[in-house]
């Protein structure tokens, strides 16, 4: 074992001005009325879509596909409805977010320092030797991650257990998971939504980035999961079908009031959102842009 | 289920139910998951206590294990009680990534481990299981030899608050460790002294090699018997010394000879202190039989294991 000092190893902690930013605009989007909300998370949307960009192109790895599918769903959580403190990542009354398809680290990391539980600055450590920010996430090592994800089928049994406990101890706070669509191929997802509503876990959203997409193909010529409303409902959910692009829909659907049954929500979305040349390409999903490439990523994403 | 072998002595799993509901009782973190196993695991007398602390997810391992991680991330204690095989075997993944890796405080209870379900034959019998958990990050081993272990054991997890994987017997062990020895991770007990030959044994094995060193006796060989329930991490002291002061190790253990105790106590040896070894234990799956024969046909009898320490002795 090398002992050797790498600048990337040193730890994360949470960053005052990031943290400040953030409760600014957290702030900014509480006053703001319902029409006003959309534009003021496209706009930070957008920043971090370039942030996953430049962080790909800088560790040269990366998933940039599902990290842009999954872009707008992140923000609508961070930046508008979970209760979260930043500066706190342990605080026990906090609602618990899992990113269970975990090989979208860039997209959570991205956002998690636009939030302040650690420096932006440190998004250039991703993937280097000793990096606390691993290709996957670790809840040790990156505040504001609850669990280990990376292998597919484990954030969903994970948030069924945050969200019993939370039912069994009385508590308020509520859990949310983001899967891959790819990724409920994996059967213990189906285990933990028929526990979830054995349990009526009401403070429970399952949100599927559904991009129809998997690592080599799509989904329906892979193993498809069609008719996928019908089958949580079938498992006992309340289901939502959206737009996972508009932050109105995200923003209904996901800020409503828990009801008595755990709630899936199947995000209609678009593998590489918002870059024309990675849009709907069944091999961005870990292809890394070229330095031109990723350049003219940022310029359309500034547009 | 077929009648209990011959063997008298007591079922750990009823030390498990009552120190479980014990520790429950000031300890309000404390949960029991398990997987439709409420009898196998004899939670009756939990539910009872704690209703509301009981979660029983059904016939689902894989989601078992994550939802113990889940509720570990609430701030709860879980005790994971299913029946080894299928907790080891069937949600190896999330013993990894969401319990080990993750670091949760989750004590996953192994009950009727090795081959206690006998005559139902290797798809229930747990003999992989100390392989494959021994190779997991920095998961604490653990392997009770006898009721009163079993509960300093488990009052030992829930303080220690990480990762553990503790083997719960179902086949009767008579008592076999000092009153108030207690436990502690990392280290072994020195149950008999001898500067011959040791024997190395865990669980169910180990009153076997005490039975094994009395035999020795009329052969005049004085046999070292010691019981490593800390498989992960193995006293490496203890034995250290003991491979020092005696002509050679055996180990004793109800699982497969491939990566269990006998490969540690080797990995161990064959570095710091190369050591003429036997490593007994199963060396393929069962065929049909009670757990006293399967002892018997793999040679894991007091008179197998002092013939093995005999001829150790003999040779070095």
């Amino acid at each position: 074992m090398h002992t050797q000092q790498h600048a990337a190893s040193t730890p994360l902690v949470s960053d005052l001005a990031a943290l400040a930013l953030w409760r600014i605009r957290r702030e900014g989007f509480e006053a703001a009325t319902p029409q006003q909300r959309s534009p003021l998370l496209r706009s930070r949307a957008n920043n971090i879509r370039r942030q996953v960009i430049a962080t790909i192109d800088k560790a040269g790895l990366g998933h940039v596909g599902g990290d842009l599918s999954v872009t707008d769903i992140l923000v609508t959580l961070f930046e508008g409805l979970l209760r979260i403190d930043p500066a706190q990542p342990a605080w026990e009354q906090r609602d618990r977010f899992i990113l269970s398809k975990g090989h979208c680290a860039v997209a959570l990391y991205s956002v998690l320092a636009s939030c302040g539980y650690f420096s932006p600055a440190r998004l250039a450590d991703f993937a280097a030797p000793l990096s606390p920010l691993n290709g996957h996430p670790n809840r040790r090592k990156v505040p504001g991650v609850e669990t280990n994800t990376g292998p597919l089928g484990h954030g969903l049994p994970v948030g069924v257990g945050c969200a019993t406990a939370a039912q069994i101890m009385g508590q308020q706070w509520r859990t949310f998971v983001v899967l891959g669509d790819g990724e409920l191929q994996e059967g213990s997802n189906w285990e933990a939504a028929m526990y979830a509503a054995q349990r009526r876990l009401g403070r429970l959203t399952a949100i599927v980035d559904r991009n129809r997409l998997q690592q080599g193909a799509s989904t329906a010529d892979t193993n498809d999961l069609e008719p996928l409303s019908d089958k949580w409902t079938a498992f006992g959910w309340e289901t939502h079908v959206i737009d996972g692009h508009s932050f109105d829909a995200l923003l209904d659907v996901l800020g409503r009031a828990p009801g008595d049954k755990p709630r899936a929500v199947i995000a209609n979305t678009i593998k590489g959102k918002g870059v024309s040349f990675m849009e709907n390409g069944v091999e961005w999903h870990h292809k890394v842009p070229s330095a031109a490439q990723a350049d003219a990523a940022i310029k359309e994403l500034a547009a | 289920m077929s009648k209990e072998d011959s063997s008298t002595g007591f079922d750990c799993r009823q030390a498990f139910a009552e120190e479980l509901a014990t520790l429950a009782q000031s300890d309000s973190r404390i949960v029991a998951v398990c997987n439709d196993s409420v009898g196998s695991s004899n939670l009756g007398a939990f539910r009872k206590a704690f209703p509301d602390r009981l979660v029983n997810v059904g016939i689902a391992e894989q989601n078992m294990v994550g939802v113990a991680a889940g509720m570990a991330n609430a701030g709860l204690r879980p005790f994971v009680c299913a029946a080894a095989p299928f907790l080891t075997g069937r949600a190896l993944e999330q013993i990894k990534a969401d319990v080990v890796y993750s670091d949760f405080p989750i004590v996953l209870c192994g009950m009727s481990p090795g081959v206690a379900y006998g005559e139902l034959g290797p798809t229930h019998h747990s003999i992989e299981d100390l392989a494959w958990t021994r190779a997991i990050g920095d998961l604490a081993v653990i392997v009770p030899a006898d009721r009163g272990e079993t509960r300093s054991a488990m009052r030992w997890a829930v303080n220690a608050g990480r990762p553990c994987y503790l083997r719960i017997g179902r086949t009767k062990v008579p008592d076999v460790m000092p009153e108030g020895r207690g436990f502690e991770l990392g280290r072994a007990t020195v149950l008999r002294q001898g500067n011959d030959v040791t024997l190395v044994a865990i669980g169910t094995m180990v009153s076997r090699a005490l039975a094994a060193a009395e035999q020795l006796v009329g052969d005049g060989i004085n046999a070292r018997v010691i019981n490593a329930a800390s498989v992960q991490p193995i006293d490496e002291q203890t034995i250290l010394a003991a491979a020092r002061e005696t002509r050679g190790v055996v180990t004793i253990e109800e699982a497969m000879v491939r990566g269990g105790l006998g490969s540690a106590v080797a990995e161990l040896l064959s570095q710091r202190h190369p050591t003429p070894m036997r490593i007994m234990g199963f060396t393929d799956f069962a065929p049909t039989g009670n757990a006293s024969f399967l002892f018997s046909y793999f040679g894991l009898t007091p008179a197998d294991i002092a013939k093995n320490a005999g001829e150790l002795v003999r040779a070095h």
